[in-house]
């Protein structure tokens, strides 16, 4: 749903008054209200996902249990890799809102080959759990932990694919309205899910079960 | 769908006059070429105007009433007798299962969206939602999502675990057909129509309102239609995760829900009623705005306490979603919690009490005239009060415990959902039929729709007061003959449902007859009903462009305070103008060269490709593949395709000879 | 709003005070984090006893609420995104305590 909700976004912009700033009542983009609300709501939707694993993640009456599978010095990389993606990614909205629309392409690459990374960091992970014993229906705390990382990796997935899209669609020229609104969209997305990350590796990783 | 339309000055024209010979439409995205002016049927199909858009809405919504009356029906007939043989004890299951959810989710929600599509804007003063192509998508996407649901039918059943559906009373074990995946999926599918319909709405609702309209000055049907956008951001990914927890379960085996593995039975329980709580007031409050519409103009007063009945909105809205788990009083919560849920329960009874103080208050001392719409009005504040007081019995956990699962709670939700949001819905029907459609009603059959409603609803839910009493439990396929007055009130009941159904028959004959007649009484004036608000400023049925000139508002009712004000010599109301003056008022500062968002396919391309990977899912995994192709395919075309077609898609340039041609098709 | 006429859009000057201030501030947050983060790592290798879990956990907030304010500009933007997102946030984080709770997560050793 995110991206149906982010390819309007990125269109709705035009200029005849449909969703421009400046003509709206209270002088803000429609396009980042909807975006604030798109996030306010996803709020509830990994709170959900968080709140099962925390109920589950001690119940494991076969296979492994956090503590035997968990490497943290791995995911602290992989995380220290997401975090930085947030950096390379406020970059690029800011060259992008300095119009330096080269610069910005640059550094959403950067960004999402980041984000590639963590996602690669990922599914090693998972596969590395799975040889010690957890998988998907293994236990409890398997299923609700695949479930809750497994969302939050695709949301960095749809988040990498949103980069591409908009840095090729910048290259021929096919970004209709105001392209710095566009990636600066992009970036409130990118943030959200990293910032998700930062819960979910405080609450997943390191809290001891 | 008007693409460029001149300033107009014959306010009787009707939309959709005359068809532009020369709009040529040019490659958009690089695939298709561009629906820029279509006509017929692709006219509606392509359409991004919020007019058309809710009409399709309400037209859609109402043939799942049917479907979910004849659902009731059905139930009904098999209770109507002991050891009833209409159903078996299967069928039986998937018949309330699917009767509750055709109801709540793909007939009241969308006939709310159908209102909220269509009045919104024009109540704000607006030319169309935020995100028009967005708005087409949430619609077609309900529709996929709605037939989806209901395909399970055809193979091999519906889903039968109740509409709250129960894990892990619906898992793979209990429940091992697809009905339940059909539903999950389907659910998941209208999940996403309703959060992206309910974010369209809170950002028109806070960003086109038209110069002058501060929030406090928003109709009140507006502020319950925002606060209900609201609980759906807010509500629906709850939802959303718990179909996923139910769908991984039954497709990948997730343990979720698997009580070997130490799962909590109660988890599922607790995220649906999160959920499921704040659904309520989604069903309700829509209907609480049609009701707060139309008492005013039907008293010939203004709302009682406006500020009040929109706070009392907006707290119902909060304080909702601290109540979900007295759903759950006989599941063994613990003490603390039932102690802490019932009186939180207790609470929110408050702000809806508030509400039905305003509107009686509205009334008090008015005019009152009895048309159709007000007599639903009435009916809802009488019925809907029943429901609430029988609601505030289970707010009471002891004597919750004896109603849990029996008629009593059947009748309880009755009264509201019937009782509330089906007659605030019927009220609207016939308050707007006018304003959408140009005709007037009937009155007389109007009347008879209603009194046999009120009859049918009352002779079919209030029995079931007593045989829950009496201990008749819910979702119960037979009963035996032993006692005398279950049977009894089994049967009128089911007699009520007769009224019911020629109720709503008339409501049907209503419509047809008011579109066949050729009197010209049908037709409908400018300002039948003396109106108030925005939406009666424009033409009936409204052009495309809503207003000619954007108003500026400077009053709560502005078009009421456009037609009277008080004469300062007597002190009394006068009026100062008429609607007719009020338009031709508009019109000589109509604005020229209005643009408006054009047709376009890539909302219909998306929602089709969601189906295509509930198939995948259920069925076989490369359709997955296909959805997902097709999905990234029109979202690219949609990102790519400029909401408003561009100037040379026109040739020539359209006329600027102040001539009063409209460009529609 | 008004659909009438082709304006020439105002609403971007908006932007221009980001440009103010350079880059070097986003790479301060950035570093800030990732001493965050390490202080978090490192917690969870010593031993502190009871203070562990709320020290992370304000950890855990402060990061989110520097990324949320810095680089997602909340701190400079509208008050309205303010309301929309944090009334999200707050929302979820009560209604699942109050879930959790009801499972006596919070009274378990
Ligand atoms: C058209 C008239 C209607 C009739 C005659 C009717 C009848 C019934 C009956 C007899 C049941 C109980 C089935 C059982 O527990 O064995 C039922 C269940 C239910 N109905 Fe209706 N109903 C009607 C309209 C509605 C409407 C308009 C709504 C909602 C907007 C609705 C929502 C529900 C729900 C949520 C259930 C609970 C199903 C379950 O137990 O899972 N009904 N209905
Ligand atoms: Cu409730």
């Amino acid at each position: 749903m995110s991206t149906a909700a982010v390819a309007e976004h990125g269109t709705s912009h035009d200029d005849h008054g449909h969703g421009g700033h400046g003509h709206t009542s209270t002088g803000l983009s429609n396009n980042k209200l909807a975006m604030w609300l798109f996030l306010g709501s996803e709020c509830l939707l990994f709170g959900g996902l968080i709140s099962t694993y925390m109920l589950y993640r001690g119940r494991h009456v076969k296979g492994p249990g956090p503590d035997q599978v968990f490497s943290i010095p791995y995911t602290s990389v992989s995380s220290f890799v997401l975090l930085m993606s947030s950096l390379t990614m406020v970059l690029a909205v800011a060259e992008a809102q300095k119009k330096n629309i080269d610069k910005a392409k640059l550094w959403m690459t950067v960004t999402a080959v980041l984000g590639a990374t963590f996602v690669g960091g990922q599914i090693f992970e998972f596969t590395e759990f799975y040889r010690k014993g957890l998988g998907y229906t293994t236990s409890l705390f398997g299923s609700s932990f695949y479930t809750l990382t497994g969302f939050h990796g695709v949301h960095v997935t749809v988040g990498i694919i949103m980069l591409m899209a908009v840095v090729g669609m910048l290259r021929v020229d096919k970004v209709p309205g105001d392209k710095a609104e566009v990636i600066e969209l992009v970036g409130l997305y990118w943030h959200f899910v990293d910032v998700v990350w930062i819960l979910i590796f405080t609450l997943v990783y390191l809290i001891p079960a | 769908m008007a693409i460029i339309e001149q300033p107009r000055t014959d306010v009787a024209l009707p939309a959709g006059a005359g068809a532009p010979a020369y709009v040529t439409p040019k490659q958009a995205a690089g695939m298709f070429a561009r629906p820029v002016a279509p006509k017929g049927w692709r006219d509606w199909v392509f359409t991004v105007d919020h007019k058309k858009i809710g009409i399709m809405y309400g037209v859609v919504a109402f043939v799942f009433f049917l479907i979910g009356g004849i659902e009731a029906g059905l139930i009904r007939l098999q209770l109507a007798a002991p050891n009833g043989k209409v159903l078996s004890a299967d069928q039986y299951n998937q018949m309330f299962t699917m009767h509750a959810t055709t109801m709540v989710f793909l007939f009241v929600m969308p006939m709310a969206a159908a209102f909220a599509n269509y009045f919104v804007p024009l109540q704000i003063g607006a030319r169309d939602v935020a995100f028009p192509r967005m708005n087409a998508f949430s619609l077609w996407t309900f529709v996929a999502g709605a037939i989806f649901v209901n395909l399970s039918w055809f193979l091999g059943g519906g889903a039968d675990g109740g509409w709250f559906m129960y894990a892990p009373n619906s898992t793979k074990m209990f429940s091992p057909g697809h009905g339940v995946d059909f539903w999950a999926f389907g659910l998941q599918i209208t999940g996403i129509a309703s959060l992206v319909g309910a974010i369209n709405l809170i950002v028109t609702c806070i960003n086109m309102r038209a110069p002058g309209m501060s929030l406090f000055k928003m109709p009140i049907f507006t502020w319950m239609v925002m606060v209900v956008q609201f609980l759906l951001v807010f509500a629906m990914p709850v939802i959303t995760v718990a179909l996923f927890l139910l769908s991984f379960s039954r497709g990948f085996g997730g343990a979720f829900f698997d009580v070997k593995q130490g799962a909590d039975p109660l988890l599922w329980q607790h995220l649906f009623w999160i959920f499921g709580h704040p659904e309520v007031y989604i069903l309700v409050l829509p209907s609480f705005g049609i009701v707060s519409e139309v008492l005013p103009v039907f008293s010939r007063k203004p709302l009682f306490g406006y500020k009040f009945v929109a706070i009392s909105g907006a707290a119902i809205g909060f304080v909702g979603w601290g109540v979900w788990a007295h759903h759950m009083f006989a599941s063994g919560l613990g003490p603390i919690s039932v102690l802490v849920f019932s009186m939180a329960t207790m609470m929110i009874a408050v702000p809806t009490g508030v509400k039905i103080i305003n509107w009686t208050l509205t009334m008090w001392g008015g005019k009152l005239k009895f048309t159709t719409a007000m007599l639903f009005a009435i009916g809802l504040i009488i019925e809907f009060t029943i429901g609430g007081l029988s609601g505030v019995t289970h707010a009471v956990a002891p004597s919750d415990t004896q109603q849990t699962d029996t008629y009593y709670i059947v009748a309880h939700f009755h009264y509201v959902l019937f009782g509330g949001a089906i007659f605030g819905l019927f009220s609207g029907f016939y308050y707007w039929w006018p304003k959408v459609f140009g005709r007037l009603l009937n009155e007389a059959w109007g009347k008879a729709n209603f009194w046999l409603m009120v009859i049918g609803m009352n002779l079919t839910f209030g029995p079931m007061h007593i045989i829950g009493l009496q201990g008749q439990p819910r979702r119960m396929y037979q009963y035996d003959e032993s006692n005398v007055h279950t049977r009894f009130w089994n049967a009128i009941s089911t007699i009520g449902v007769f009224f019911l159904t020629i109720g709503i028959l008339c409501f049907i004959v209503n419509v047809v007859i008011t579109h066949r007649s050729k009197n010209p009484k049908v037709k409908a004036p400018l300002d039948p009903w003396d109106a108030r608000s925005l939406e009666w400023m424009t033409s009936s049925p409204p052009a495309a462009h809503n207003f000619d000139a954007i108003p500026t508002v400077h009053e709560l009712d502005e078009f009421f305070h456009r037609k009277y004000a008080v004469d300062h010599d007597t002190d009394e109301i006068k009026q100062i103008a008429t609607a007719e003056d009020i338009m031709a008022e508009q019109m000589a500062h109509a604005e020229k060269d209005i643009h408006l968002p054009s047709p376009s396919y890539w909302p219909l391309v998306v929602s089709i490709a969601l189906p295509i990977i509930g198939f995948g899912v259920i069925y076989s995994h490369i359709f997955i593949a296909v959805g997902a192709a097709v999905a990234i395919m029109g979202i690219f075309g949609w990102s790519m395709e400029p909401s408003v077609a561009p100037k040379d898609d026109f040739e020539p340039p359209a006329p600027t000879d102040g001539n009063i041609k409209e460009l529609t098709a | 709003m008004s659909t009438t006429v082709e304006h020439a859009t105002t609403g971007h000057d908006s932007h221009d005070e980001h440009a103010g201030h350079g880059n070097s501030h986003y790479y301060l947050v950035a570093l800030a984090l990732a001493i965050l983060t390490g202080l978090e790592v490192l917690l969870s290798y010593v031993d502190i006893g009871k203070a562990f879990l709320p020290l992370l956990m304000i950890l855990m907030m402060i990061k989110f609420v520097m990324v949320v304010l810095e680089f997602m500009h909340l701190r400079k933007d509208a008050k309205l995104f303010h309301y929309l997102f944090w009334s999200g946030f707050l929302l979820a984080i009560a209604v699942y305590i109050g879930f959790l709770a009801t499972f006596k997560f919070f009274l378990q050793p």
